[in-house]
Parts: C-alpha cells; sequence; structure tokens
C-alpha cells in the first residue's frame, strides 16, 4: 500500500485501452463545438463536472468496498446512452485485466467472475484502487482526472493544438478536479446509508448525443 | 523468392494469464497468435488477404485489422470475401497504432480472445498493425510471431535503415518484388542489407503479382504452426 | 400552449394574490387553500424558517374493478387540482396554478399515485415557472410518482422556467411496479425570451421494481460549471426527456438520432439497460423545437409499440 500507487493507477499509460477513446472529443471536433484551447476548456470542464463526477462517486463508492453489483447497476442508469454503456464496459474489461495483473485481489476476481462482460469502467477503477490499497478519495481523484485528460490529449492530436497549452488547462481545472473528487468521495461516504441513489448522477445531455452520433459514423480515429 | 533459413523455433516463455497464455482455460492450446506491422502502402492488407486465401482451406483463421483512421481494412477483408465476416474485427486505435499493439495491447487482446471463443477450435489468428513506421513492433504479450512487411518501391535502402521491426521480426517480407526493375531497386542489395541487420533470422521476397506470390510466407506460417503444435503436445 | 407566455394563473375565487397566501395566518389563504391546512407555512414570526410557501399536493387514482377512479384529489398552496373528462377508460387531472410559484423559498411537493390496474394521466395547465422571490433562497419543487401493478401512469407536464435571479432545486421520483407503464415527459427552458436563467437543479431518478432504471441529475444556468458550453447544453435553451416504460417495447431497439436540422436541436431516442423502456433525450434552442424533436420521437415509439 502506497501513496506512489496512484500515480501508477492515473498513468495514461496504464495499459488500460484509454488511449482509444476521446470521451467525446472527436465527435465535439468533427462538429467544430471545440476547435481551439477555449472551446477545450470549456468542454472539459463541463465534463468534469458532469461524467467526470458521475464516475468519480461510482469509483469512490467501488474503492470504499460496496457493493460492485449494485454499483455496476447505478452506473447503468447514469448512463442512458446504449452507446457509451457499451464503451464503459469495455473500457471495464480491459481496466480489469490491467489491475488483476499489477494488483491482484479475491475483489477483482469476483468482480470478472460475476461480470464476464465487463463491469462499468469507473466501477473496475474504484475496486482496482481498492485492491491497490487507495483511499475512495484516491480513486474519485482518478476518475475526475480521466475525465478530462482523455479528452485533452484527444484534442492535441484532433487540433494539433500545443501540447503545452493543453497541458496548462489541465493544471488550471486541479483545483475544480479535488473539488469534485470530494464531492463524490463524501456522497460514497453515505451510501451505506442511503443506498446508491446518494451518488452523483450529474448528466450532460450534448455528451450524451454526441456520443450516439459518433457510434454511428464509420470513419472515425477514436473509439468513443 | 527464397526463404534464406529455416523458421526459428518459438520460444515459449512463461506468460502470465492476463495476457497471451499459451493455453485456454479449459487446458487446450489456443491460436498460434500473428502479428503483421509494417509502413503504410507496403502490403500488409494484400498480404493478409493472400495468406487467407491460401491457407483458409486447411486451417481455421480469424483476422483483427488495427485501421488508423476508418475501418478500411476490415472492410476491404469482407469485401474481397477472403474469410467470412464473422471472422473479422476491427480494432480502433486512437491515432496511435502502435501503442494498440506494443503499449497497450489490451483492446487487441479482447479481439483476439472475443475471436477465440466465438470461433473455437481456430489454428490461426492474424493480427495487423496500422500502417505505422519503422519502429512498430509488436508486444510478446499480444503475439507468438510477427512479420515485418516492407516493399522494394519504398527505396532499396529500407533493409539498411534497420529499426526494431526489420531488425527483429520473425520474418521480414520484402514485397512487391515485381517493381524492382522499374524503381530501380537492386534486390540483391536489399537481402545482403537485411541479412546484415538481421543476422540469422529469415527474410521472404515475394510478389503478390504473381500466381502463389505468397507461398514463401505461407509455407513460413505453416512451419510456426507445426513448431506451437510441437509445444502444445511436448 | 405557449410555453414562454407567463404563468396563467386561472385563480379561483376568494384566492388572493400570492401576498396573502404567504401571509401569518393561514386561514387568510382561501378557501381552497383551507381544505387543507399546509403542513408548515413559513413566514412566522421568530421562524428562522425562510420565508415561502410549504404546500403538499396529492392525487391517487385506484380501479375499483370496472374503472379508473380518482378518490384522493388534495389540493395544496399553489396546486389546485382539477378533474378532467376521462379519455377511454384514462381519468385525467390536471394541475392548476393557484399562485406564482415556485419563489424562492418554496417547499413544493406533488404526490401522484396510480394504484393496481389504476390508468391516469396528470399534466399541467400551464408552464411552470420558477421566479427569483422575495429572497435569493432555493425553491424545492420535488414531484413523486408511484406507479403500481399493472397500472398505466401519463406525466405530462408543460415546461419548467427557469428566470433570471431564481433557484429551483426540482426532482421527479419514480418508483415503478414491475409491470406499471409509463410516459413521462419533462422540459426545462432557461430563461424567457431572451432572459438569461436562473439557476435550476433537476434530478429525474426512475425505479422499477426498487431498482434504478435512469438517474439524471442537470444543473444549468450561472453559477453552474460550464453549463453552456460545448459538452453540456452549448447554444440551446431548451432541455427536455421523454420516457417511455412499457413491457411491449424492444430494448433491442437501434439507438435513432433525430437531428436533421441541427440549428433546430438534436435529440437521440434509444433504449434503457435491460429493461423495455425507451428514452429520448433532446436539446433545442426553443421549447416549441424542443417539444418538435420529443413529439418526433414519440412518433417513433409508438410505431414501435404499434
Amino acid at each position: 500500500m502506497t501513496r506512489a500507487a496512484l500515480l501508477v493507477l492515473a498513468d495514461g499509460r496504464f495499459p488500460a485501452g484509454g488511449y482509444a477513446h476521446s470521451g467525446g472529443m472527436e465527435a465535439a471536433v468533427t462538429s467544430r463545438d471545440v476547435y481551439d484551447a477555449a472551446t477545450l476548456e470549456a468542454f472539459c470542464r463541463g465534463r468534469l463536472h458532469t461524467a467526470g463526477l458521475t464516475a468519480a462517486g461510482l469509483a469512490a463508492a467501488a474503492a470504499a468496498g460496496h457493493d460492485p453489483l449494485a454499483l455496476d447497476e447505478a452506473a447503468d442508469a447514469r448512463t442512458p446512452m446504449p452507446a457509451l454503456r457499451q464503451v464503459a464496459r469495455r473500457l471495464g474489461r480491459q481496466m480489469l485485466r490491467a489491475a488483476r495483473a499489477t494488483w491482484p485481489s479475491p475483489g477483482l476476481d469476483l468482480l470478472a467472475r460475476v461480470r464476464p462482460q465487463g463491469a462499468h469502467q469507473p466501477v473496475v477503477l474504484g475496486a482496482a484502487a481498492r485492491s491497490a490499497g487507495l483511499t475512495p478519495l484516491d480513486a474519485a481523484q482518478c476518475a475526475a482526472y480521466e475525465s478530462v485528460g482523455g479528452p485533452a490529449t484527444a484534442a492535441v492530436r484532433l487540433l494539433g493544438l500545443d501540447p503545452l497549452e493543453a497541458t496548462a488547462l489541465l493544471a488550471r481545472l486541479t483545483g475544480e478536479l479535488d473539488e469534485v473528487a470530494r464531492t463524490a468521495a463524501a456522497a460514497a461516504g453515505r451510501v451505506p446509508a442511503e443506498g446508491v441513489g446518494a451518488l452523483p448522477a450529474a448528466s450532460a445531455p450534448l455528451l450524451d448525443v454526441i456520443a450516439e452520433r459518433h457510434a454511428a459514423r464509420t470513419v472515425r480515429l477514436f473509439a468513443s | 523468392m527464397h526463404l534464406d533459413h529455416p523458421a526459428t523455433p518459438l520460444s515459449l516463455p512463461h506468460r502470465h494469464t492476463h495476457s497471451a497464455d499459451a493455453l485456454r482455460p479449459d487446458g487446450s492450446r489456443r491460436a498460434l497468435r500473428v502479428g503483421l506491422g509494417g509502413p503504410v502502402g507496403s502490403g500488409k492488407t494484400a498480404t493478409v488477404a493472400a495468406l487467407c486465401r491460401t491457407l483458409r482451406d486447411r486451417l481455421s483463421i480469424a483476422v483483427v485489422t488495427n485501421d488508423i483512421y476508418t475501418r478500411e481494412d476490415a472492410e476491404f477483408l469482407r469485401r474481397e470475401a477472403v474469410l467470412p465476416p464473422e471472422r473479422i474485427a476491427a480494432v480502433e486505435t486512437g491515432a496511435c497504432p502502435h501503442t494498440a499493439i506494443r503499449d497497450d495491447i489490451s483492446a487487441n487482446l479482447e479481439a483476439v480472445e472475443q475471436l477465440e471463443e466465438a470461433l473455437h477450435p481456430l489454428d490461426l489468428i492474424l493480427v495487423e498493425s496500422g500502417g505505422d513506421n519503422l519502429t512498430a513492433t509488436f508486444s510478446r504479450g499480444l503475439v507468438d510471431t510477427q512479420v515485418f512487411v516492407i516493399d522494394v518501391a519504398s527505396g532499396d535502402d529500407i533493409p539498411r535503415k534497420g529499426g526494431p521491426g526489420i531488425t527483429t521480426a520473425d520474418l521480414l517480407v520484402i514485397n512487391k518484388t515485381d517493381l524492382a526493375p522499374h524503381v530501380g531497386a537492386d534486390l540483391g542489395t536489399m537481402a545482403a542489407d537485411a541479412e546484415k541487420q538481421r543476422g540469422p533470422l529469415p527474410v521472404a521476397f515475394t510478389s503478390l503479382a504473381t500466381t502463389d506470390g505468397i507461398a514463401p510466407v505461407a509455407d513460413w506460417l505453416g512451419e510456426c504452426l507445426a513448431s506451437w503444435r510441437a509445444g502444445a503436445a511436448a | 400552449m405557449n410555453a414562454t407566455a407567463p404563468l396563467t394563473t386561472t385563480t379561483p375565487p376568494g384566492h388572493g394574490a400570492r401576498a396573502d397566501a404567504s401571509a401569518a395566518d393561514p386561514a387568510d389563504a382561501g378557501p381552497t387553500a383551507c381544505e387543507h391546512v399546509p403542513e408548515a407555512c413559513g413566514n412566522s414570526a421568530g421562524s428562522a424558517q425562510p420565508p415561502g410557501v410549504h404546500a403538499s399536493a396529492r392525487i391517487r387514482a385506484g380501479h375499483n374493478g370496472r374503472t379508473t377512479t380518482v378518490p384522493l384529489l388534495h389540493s395544496d398552496g399553489p396546486f389546485h387540482l382539477r378533474r378532467l373528462r376521462p379519455r377511454g377508460d384514462r381519468a385525467r387531472v390536471s394541475v392548476i396554478g393557484a399562485m406564482s410559484a415556485p419563489l424562492g423559498g418554496d417547499r413544493l411537493t406533488l404526490d401522484v399515485t396510480a394504484e393496481n390496474h389504476a390508468r391516469l394521466e396528470v399534466g399541467t395547465a400551464a408552464a411552470t415557472i420558477a421566479l427569483r422571490g422575495p429572497t435569493t433562497a432555493p425553491a424545492t419543487y420535488d414531484v413523486r410518482l408511484t406507479v403500481g401493478e399493472h397500472a398505466s401512469l401519463n406525466w405530462l407536464p408543460q415546461p419548467l422556467i427557469s428566470t433570471r435571479g431564481s433557484t429551483l432545486h426540482q426532482t421527479c421520483a419514480v418508483d415503478l411496479a414491475p409491470s406499471a407503464r409509463l410516459l413521462l415527459r419533462e422540459e426545462q427552458q432557461l430563461g424567457r425570451t431572451a432572459e438569461p436563467p436562473g439557476l435550476l437543479s433537476t434530478r429525474l431518478t426512475v425505479r422499477c421494481d426498487g431498482r434504478p432504471l435512469l438517474d439524471q441529475h442537470t444543473l444549468y444556468g450561472e453559477p453552474a460549471n460550464a453549463w453552456d458550453g460545448p459538452a453540456v447544453l452549448g447554444p440551446h435553451r431548451a432541455a427536455g426527456q421523454l420516457l417511455v416504460v412499457h413491457p411491449r417495447l424492444d430494448p433491442g431497439l437501434p439507438p435513432l438520432l433525430i437531428e436533421d436540422d441541427p440549428t433546430a436541436g438534436h435529440a437521440v431516442l434509444a433504449p434503457l439497460a435491460d429493461v423495455p423502456a425507451l428514452l429520448i433525450t433532446a436539446i433545442a434552442p426553443t421549447s416549441a423545437r424542443l417539444r418538435r424533436l420529443l413529439d418526433t420521437g414519440l412518433a417513433h415509439v409508438l410505431a414501435a409499440t404499434a
């Protein structure tokens, strides 16, 4: 159990398939809704406080050891778009493979057995964090960071944006990221008393719409 | 059209179950996984198509493609009907084709395992990389053996330039030999440079425009498969 | 109706202006409110409670073996409930705004139950307009819908409009029995014409047999984060959802995008996970265009269930 485990888990090079997903960025770039650093920042902030917060809550609750099946069901209810459910489960399978190799535990083995088609990625991320000896807040932080790190990297590749500018943007968001993680972890702490309904369910209509639009395209760089 | 050296026997290191374990969960031996990499336009997809046509009557084959921007390679293979559509899977690589076959192989492993599950028993799975540069190689966690495809039209100095693909691939294929006279490529120089770079590792010269032009690669694959199965029997 | 029109209050006789309704003596609120004294009425002297109306209205429909009856119709505060002529075997109730609400500090609850086998439709006569009111305190508006076995509920209110300076937390919690049917439409409009909205938080929670089916929380208007950015609403100022839960729906239906004219908004019709339920998610520049998208989506749903 070390703090550095958080760095390993949150590293973009952690081999869990994230590099092939843009978190809606490719669709937003294609529709010209994101085209420069300012629109990228607005996209990332919007995603952080919606999909990011929701993912962070699920990850924190899984890291706290709550029933992963109930959390997986809660994740389904928070993911009304079939394309996003499919992506979440595929990334969940990939994350589970990586996590079982890096931090093997009976909890992860059980999750693989009961959800052979994959659990939602944030639930697996939380279970992986738990296996690595990390806290619910760590897991929330990791999920929140992923929710903006992926789209920002994708924007650099898609728009040829200055990577220094994109990284500076992520640095500017770190305060909000901490706040989102704290909110998520606090909500996860209320699950034993209030059930999974206590977890954030923040949603963003445009992210939902563009996810289905992207899934319907045959010419694309990123899987989502 | 020569195969310089016999196929190198496949080493079978201990594999962790999270990637390329040689045995399926039920204890049976899984399909041989072969990676095909190489620069854009060197003829990877044509090589895969030719291999499928030559081997599909004898072997149960599936293909995973790693397209860069479209699902074109998978579409091409389906359109050409080299295999039934359910035997072809496409993986998206988010503008990083080398990542998908080397640094984070999870999506390709998924695709390979799903094909293996759906089409059991399979003899051979061909994993075609997205067109990349000379440094792209497959992770040993994803494939058992790998082929690097270059072509004479891109310049006969490519073998001399080396790079991990050229120096370490289990088989180097130098494709489009029929074009050599037209582009002024010297096959002799290419063979000599390749040997300098690769030592005893084999090189195959192919021209897919000729009948059975894929034979050197198909034969090499046949030997790999025999050695893979011998490992299973051992 | 024109959703951008101000709330038309068909004030019943004896119903005073808002100032009366929130006066210290609840008896002054008029005969309708007096039928059921509100559980709590703000503004009482010495109370730490912020001023505001606390009202809880209830509708209960049952089935007597032959037809649907509505034995309980409990009007309260701004909710004046009126029976409408049934449509076929479906009882209908309209919620009529009896005063301007919700305003800052209001605590409003509307409870609707369709008991086993009952068929009920509830709508509102006019748009619900969230206004700032005398304080900047948030208002809450909680809708609870309960649908029993083989019962069917249509919840089709007019849009909820968030106006400048208002803060409203709206929730809609739906509890469905396994064989229950539901048609639910919720629309939010952010600001009246050319007006910046207040802060509008909405949470829609649908449970079937106790298990979560749909859970969505939206937060629009300042100071919500990037709510008008390219991940959330972009340039659109109307958002809505239409949910259909019906055993004849095919959960394997492929998602359908409705966005022939991107400037007129976007909608997606898609099945929820593992249940016979379809959700239409729509955003548009105006309520009128939003309604058109939801209607188009609904036509597809009806075609799929025919």
